[in-house]
């Protein structure tokens, strides 16, 4: 697909060719045998359907240069190596700024994973209608305005980068806030994550923010088995059994991170990740250096301030200075902006319970478990509330 | 706009509110989620339902009353409350309803009030 409309630059007709393509196989393949390069075949296939429709539909203002150049290029590209050079270029339109960011991240898993409505719209919560008329309307943009099929020039990386970066975490993300780790929503969408992060190492090696973010999504990811005990309960990350981890994954992401270092040019998901590599280093020393996370924190916030990492912040300070240290944090977050923010909440109820404030920590802990979505960590909040005793 | 949510809930989820056991546990997650809603401001309306066997469906047929025990539908999940929201977009509904108790142990249904039929539906006088 991504071959495809990297040459028309037209992704919806590039989709409906290779539907039409994979149609064609399912008839013929049976009857005539799998074809020796199933790759091609499909791609010659869909190519024939894409220039009989540009005939039929006579395309006019561009109709002619673009048969050329089909008929040319795809001869060249049937090689099956330069396809992750295509699927590079497609990350970078959908996560184009004349884009609506909100729109980057579904249009990445439909047309770079091949994930439909239904699957979208399952894992990021929306109703499936709803993004199939919005990817249909970013399309027709694409088309219309034109966005150039192209990988950025070296000075533009950076900055284009950033998108393309937070459209892929913004898909981990959401199979990460799933904790009950049961769902479709998790894991596909964690893998294609991880998979899209590790196209894009390979074809751009020299950038410490892509290694970062994958350092940084192979870290949770090595501990999404241990974020649920065998019946079922939502283990918090300071009681998780570093034994449940998947070191593998973890290793891989220590030397990600690694060479992402070596390059002196730190950024936000490099500092994310080594917060996470400080708390996989439990593994080998039994213990967690708090002084270490809660510096990442400020850097953290530093480079990028957001809500989550100001909470974040907070409970990470409150481990090294006490829970007072960390209410005084939590105090000077923007209190409209953590209304309906869930971890504000639990961290705040958490602080009020150490410091045996047990009235103030029952409301905390009732506005907590009433912004959980997942059943595992209500009942996991709820247990601690029940538990709360006057003093 | 205005979303309504619909609980549907099974007859294990309708007993759960009188039982010794689990009424607590039933309960404070909703006492927890309403509070949620009153704290976005977002809450418009909205109350629990008594179970499906209190219900009585009224029918006029040929001039005659058809009256008869029970719930309309003849389903395993009965509707068991709704809730009224204010709220921006069908995403932001769609998010409120996921925090739902009842997402994880019945059905949500989300559906926007018909903004069209609203103004027909003048209640009071306009002195």
């Amino acid at each position: 697909m991504a071959l495809l409309a990297a040459r028309t630059r037209d992704v919806a007709a590039a989709e409906d060719a290779l539907a039409d393509a994979l149609v064609a196989a399912l008839t013929t393949w049976p009857r005539d045998g799998i074809p020796q390069n199933p790759q091609s075949w499909l791609l010659t296939a869909a190519r024939n359907r894409l220039l009989d429709l540009a005939r039929h539909q006579q395309v006019h203002e561009h109709s002619t240069p673009t048969l050329k150049l089909m008929t040319r290029e795809f001869d060249e590209t049937a090689d099956p190596d330069r396809w992750p050079d295509e699927r590079l270029k497609l990350l970078f339109v959908c996560a184009h700024p004349a884009i609506d960011p909100d729109i980057h991240t579904p249009l990445m898993l439909q047309t770079v994973l091949g994930l439909d409505a239904v699957a979208i719209g399952r894992a990021l919560l929306v109703a499936p209608k709803t993004i199939g008329q919005r990817l249909v309307r970013a399309k027709t943009k694409i088309r219309q305005a034109r966005i150039a099929f192209e990988i950025p020039t070296a000075d533009q990386i950076p900055e284009r980068l950033e998108a393309v970066l937070n459209a892929i975490y913004a898909a981990f993300g959401n199979s990460w806030e799933d904790a009950s780790g049961a769902g479709e929503r998790t894991t596909e969408l964690g893998q294609e994550a991880i998979w899209l992060a590790r196209v894009l190492r390979d074809q751009i090696p020299d950038d410490p923010e892509v290694r970062g973010l994958l350092a940084l999504m192979l870290y949770c990811e090595a501990r999404r088995p241990a974020r649920r005990s065998a019946a079922g309960r939502f283990v918090p990350l300071s009681e998780q059994d570093p034994k449940d981890w998947n070191m593998p994954l973890i290793e891989e992401a220590e030397g990600e991170l690694k060479v992402a270092f070596q390059m002196q040019r730190p950024g936000r998901y490099q500092i994310e990740a080594a917060i996470q590599s400080v708390h996989a280093e439990r593994a080998h020393t039994g213990r967690t250096d708090c002084t270490a996370i809660a510096a990442f924190y400020d850097q953290l916030m530093q480079l990028a301030p957001s809500i989550g990492g100001a909470v974040a912040r907070a409970a990470a300070h409150a481990e090294v200075r006490g829970p007072d240290a960390g209410l005084t944090l939590l105090d000077q977050i923007d209190s409209q902006a953590v209304i309906s923010y869930q971890p504000y909440w639990a961290v705040r109820a958490h602080f009020l319970r150490q410091l045996g404030r047990v009235q103030a920590a029952a409301e905390a802990y009732d506005r907590a478990i009433g912004l959980s979505e997942d059943p595992s960590v209500r009942t996991f909040l709820t247990e601690h509330r029940n538990r709360l005793t006057p003093q | 706009m205005l979303y309504v949510l619909l609980i549907y809930e099974k007859p294990d989820d309708f007993e759960r509110r009188d039982s010794p056991v689990e009424s607590e546990a039933y309960a404070g997650a909703w006492r927890a989620y309403h509070r949620a809603l009153l704290d976005a401001g977002i809450f418009a309306g909205g109350k629990p339902l008594d179970a499906p066997e209190t219900a009585t469906t009224v029918r006029l047929r040929e001039s005659k009353r058809d009256i008869q025990d029970g719930p309309y539908a003849n389903t395993k999940e009965q509707l068991g409350g709704f809730t009224l929201l204010e709220l921006p977009s069908l995403d932001a509904a769609l998010e409120w309803a996921a925090r739902c108790p009842a997402a994880s142990y019945g059905v949500v249904e989300v559906r926007p009030i018909a903004v069209e039929m609203e103004p027909r539906v003048t209640v009071g006088n306009s002195n």
